[in-house]
């Protein structure tokens, strides 16, 4: 793999806490090496910032390495980046050539209110896991792990639901900022598994309520988040939520 | 010496009559009773929605935006448990035996017994939660092997383990916060615990997002604040990890044990330049179908795949052959760094070793897969192609990683990769109920330093987590919270609360002012390469004082020419660090001073002065069977407290993996 170096232009988001307004400002950054992630070019950045004096961009992120969901950046209109299956942190800056502008952005949704800069609040997304997204089970009181046998197929889809890193890149690529991704990777994941079953009826309904709750936008079906979504989380779990919330309305005695 | 309340009894019997016989808090009583949690990972989560659904008043602190991003997220390979699913001999005693083994006979048994007794449960508490994991085509659970064994007992859910175990936790605590059990503060930072009539009862923070300190009533604290590994400022752990929490604790009296021993992982992504934030994981269950090699010749140049066969050294089946590739990971990473030290590296920098799936891919997989499908005398292009496929669900996600960070395809050329630092067998000192020496402080999951001795074997961090946190605690806590059913709540503008909180303030008013010169970063990547090289690896007793002069020297000039931008009342993200590194200095002093007393050779902790004729770590039981439980005398300055080791079930022998 050839290495390089580049000079780049960045317009990025700046906005000083949730009341203020915000506006974009232009920085210069040099000698930017091709082996970087996008991050390490935000801290080449900050580190120049620093020691001119002014205030470093704030950006949220921690694991560096695509699991913990926490980095969020819109970058050139579109989330997490041009990669695709990929976070923001995971991004390289091989992604870029030497002379490029990059325009940054926290996520936009009404549920996410910006707190500073590129920082969002998504402790919405936590309320939608309180409303149902767990099976009630107390520590303690379960079954030997192998006394359910489940089929191999229904457990590897589980999985690839349950992927989700809660970034929340699906509902700033949707027009109608709708969660519905997020919300349909959770409820497919526990009704894939058996031990899941119990609760599949009050599950689906009370997180749907809470999604709109939130402000959260309905789905019209665009799949943009199935596009952006650095787990490719599929669609297909759309369609499961679907099932499982018809299923509920049919038969749940509300 | 500190009492670290081992029940008495013999060691299988240990943890059932502690259970049989601890105080108990009713119901009723029980939801008087506030506890506070600081860290929602693994141990932390697990445990406030074991004692949530208990019915105690939990409070539970994070500094990142939610519970389900706690560096816990990024565990890759797996779980053990003592299920012998597989059928392969294994038992709690063998687990237990293994543990010991692998730390080199420097943790306590009584623990770890308890750890490997608990440990099938956790496995069905993570199925009845909907943990994914992975499965058999009859539908039950799958296991791998991890390096220092010889049964397959790791339970897994493909390189993403640490994730599903969190969500579980995550959701379990998040169910507790719908009920009103548990009350969640995310973007909290804990910044000292306070401590009345001898007792932890509280803590500040520092709320994140206003910039504001607030104060907490707990008539328990829980510390579940993670590992230290980020003082070598390069390491596999989270930006955001810290030892502030444990930090401030320990200069509250709480005793600081094995400071010195980290644990260096064998299988990381080799540093590139300067530039360089942070260091990747390659699990180390890629070592099941990964072989590790470098070139015969000195100074090879040639690509991976122009080296022929028979010019390859497979310096670890070769110097190892019982254990090959899968020995344990202080030996792996001491062996990777001889190869490179003797001129035997590869990559542009020489410090990189290759780990090599072609092997397995064809003969392990490709004809597996070949003998089912029944194709006869597959060639090799039909056997990589399905193996391929196989590799892929074990460890898609790692593979891809590889690729985002090198550019390089890792299922055509070998990974290339080096030690890095990862995990952090030392932390606040804990008795058997886990308890800090502080009375009603006590600490969970790697914080502190119980279960794995000098060395952690792989898959046993995630258990231990979730053993303290799930399992553990809920009993213990019990035995202490029973004798304070009478206290009533603290109010927070008691006294101590308020020194403390203003002790707080007095520093970041302090930090803020000394606008200096140079960046908080800065500082932290020269405490790191000060810790890396003279104690890092290898360590010997010129190079560890040398280390305690630099870091005093750092830490005057941290407090004289450090540069934080923005203010105090507001978010600011370099104030956080500016503080967490300005404890890490402190660490990395506590460090070297305890990697220079101990000056034997065990797991993790190798002292050059102290090896074998072939370069084995060579321990000195007769002087060093103890833990070293430091406590805080004042400014760089510390005493040693020794806990002897006692073992009545295993005796102590040199390790052999040969
Ligand atoms: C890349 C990687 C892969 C790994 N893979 C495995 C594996 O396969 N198997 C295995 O067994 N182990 C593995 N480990 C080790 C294991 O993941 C960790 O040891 C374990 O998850 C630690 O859990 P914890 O709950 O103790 O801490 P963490 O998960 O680190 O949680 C710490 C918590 O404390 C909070 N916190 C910290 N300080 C403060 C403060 N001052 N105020 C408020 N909150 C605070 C954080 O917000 C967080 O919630 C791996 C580690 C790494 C780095
Ligand atoms: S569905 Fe995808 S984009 Fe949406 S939160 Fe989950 S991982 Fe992120
Ligand atoms: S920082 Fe964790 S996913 Fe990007």
């Amino acid at each position: 793999m050839e290495h390089y170096s580049m000079n780049l232009t960045l317009k990025v988001w700046k906005q000083k806490n949730a009341k203020a307004k915000g506006s974009f400002e232009t920085f210069e950054v040099n000698d930017i090496s091709s082996e970087m992630s996008f991050l390490e070019m935000f801290d080449v950045l900050n580190e120049k910032l620093i020691h001119e004096g002014k205030d470093a961009i704030a950006f949220d992120h921690d694991c560096r390495e695509g699991i913990c969901g926490t980095c969020s950046m819109y970058i050139n209109g579109r989330p997490h980046g041009p990669w695709h299956g990929t976070t923001t942190c995971q991004l390289h800056m091989r992604a870029f050539k030497d002379g490029d502008t990059i325009v940054v952005e926290p996520w936009r949704a009404k549920a996410f209110p910006v707190i500073k800069d590129l920082i969002v609040d998504r402790t919405s997304f936590d309320k939608i896991i309180q409303a149902g997204g767990y099976i009630s089970v107390n520590t303690g009181s379960a079954v030997d792990g192998n006394a359910m046998p489940v089929e191999k197929d229904n457990a590897d889809k589980a999985f690839a639901a349950a992927a989700c890193i809660g970034c929340g890149a699906c509902v700033a690529a949707c027009k109608n900022s709708s969660a519905l991704l997020f919300v349909a990777a959770k409820v497919a994941h526990l009704a894939l598994v058996p031990q899941g079953a119990p609760e599949r009826k009050t599950r689906v309904m009370n997180m749907i309520n809470v999604m709109d709750k939130e402000g959260f936008g309905s789905c019209t079906f665009t799949t943009a988040c199935e596009a952006v979504c650095p787990k490719e989380i599929s669609v297909t779990n759309i369609s499961r939520l679907n099932q499982e919330y018809f299923l509920a309305g049919l038969t749940g005695d509300k | 010496m500190p009492n670290s309340k081992i029940p008495a009894g013999p060691l299988e019997q240990k943890w059932t009559d502690y259970k049989g016989h601890c105080k108990l808090v009713n119901p009723a009583n029980k939801r008087k009773l506030e506890i506070i949690i600081v860290g929602t990972g693994l141990a932390g989560a697990s445990a406030a929605a074991s004692l949530g659904e208990l019915g105690y008043k939990v409070k539970a602190f994070c500094f990142q935006d939610s519970p389900r991003r706690a560096h816990s997220i990024a565990a890759q390979g797996g779980i053990n448990a003592a299920k012998n699913y597989q059928n392969d001999g294994d038992s709690v005693f063998r687990l237990f035996y293994d543990t010991i083994k692998g730390g080199d006979y420097r943790s306590r048994e009584a623990n770890v017994h308890r750890l490997a007794e608990v440990s099938a449960s956790i496995i069905d508490q993570c199925v009845a939660q909907g943990v994914p994991f992975a499965r058999e085509y009859g539908g039950l659970l799958n296991n791998r092997s991890f390096g220092g064994t010889q049964v397959k007992r790791t339970f897994y859910a493909a390189g993403q383990t640490g994730q599903q175990l969190l969500i579980g936790a995550y959701q379990a605590l998040e169910r507790q916060v719908a009920l009103g059990n548990v009350s969640m503060y995310t973007r909290h930072e804990m910044l000292d615990v306070v401590v009345v009539d001898g007792k932890a009862r509280g803590i500040i923070c520092r709320n994140l997002v206003t910039g504001e300190l607030e104060r907490y009533f707990g008539h328990a604290v829980l510390l579940c604040s993670g590992g230290y590994g980020n003082v070598f400022y390069l390491s596999t752990n989270a930006m955001g990890s810290n030892v502030t929490a444990a930090w401030k604790a320990h200069k509250r009296g709480a005793y600081f044990a094995n400071p010195c021993f980290t644990q260096i992982h064998p299988t990381c992504i080799p540093v590139t330049g300067d530039h360089q934030s942070k260091l990747t994981l390659m699990s180390e269950s890629l070592r099941n179908d990964g072989r590790i090699w470098v070139p015969k010749k000195q100074n090879d140049t040639r690509k991976a795949n122009d080296i022929p066969e028979e010019e390859r050294d497979y310096y670890l089946e070769r110097r190892y052959p019982a254990f090959g590739n899968l020995v344990p990971r202080d030996v792996a990473s001491r062996a990777a760094k001889e190869r490179c030290d003797a001129g035997y590296g590869v990559g542009t920098t020489k410090q990189a070793v290759y780990l090599d799936f072609k092997y397995n891919l064809i003969n392990k997989y490709g004809r597996v897969e070949a003998g089912k499908l029944g194709i006869e005398n597959p060639d090799i292009e039909t056997l990589v192609r399905l193996g391929k496929e196989v590799v892929k669900e074990e460890y898609g996600n790692l593979f891809d990683m590889y690729e985002k960070i090198t550019g390089e395809n890792p299922y055509e050329v070998p990974m290339r990769i080096y030690p890095a630092v990862h995990y952090t067998m030392g932390g606040l000192w804990v008795d058997y109920e886990l308890m800090t020496s502080v009375p009603g402080l006590y600490c969970l999951g790697e914080a502190n330093f119980s279960d794995h001795g000098a060395n952690r074997l792989g898959a046993s961090a995630l258990m231990q987590g979730l053993a303290d946190g799930y399992f553990v605690i809920p009993y213990t806590m019990g035995n202490y919270l029973a004798d304070e059913i009478a206290t009533k709540p603290i109010p927070t503008n008691h006294e101590a609360f308020e020194a403390a909180e203003k002790g707080v303030h007095a520093r970041i008013n302090t930090l803020m002012n000394i606008k200096g010169a140079q960046s908080v970063e800065s500082f932290h990547k020269r405490l790191g390469k000060i810790m890396w090289e003279k104690c890092g690896m290898a360590r010997n007793e010129k190079g560890l004082q040398e280390a305690i002069k630099e870091i005093q020297a750092l830490k005057i000039e941290f407090w004289k020419d450090v540069k934080i931008p923005g203010s105090i009342h507001e978010m600011n993200p370099e104030l956080d660090k500016a503080n967490r590194v300005a404890d890490f200095i402190e660490l990395g002093e506590l460090m070297c001073l305890d990697a220079l007393q101990r000056n034997e050779s065990c797991g993790g902790h190798f002292r050059e002065e102290s090896q074998t004729e072939d370069g084995e770590a060579l321990r000195h039981d007769d002087q060093f069977m103890y833990v070293s439980a430091w406590e805080h005398a004042g400014e760089s300055n510390w005493n040693l407290q020794k806990e002897v080791l006692e073992y009545e079930l295993i005796k102590p022998s040199q390790r052999n993996y040969k």
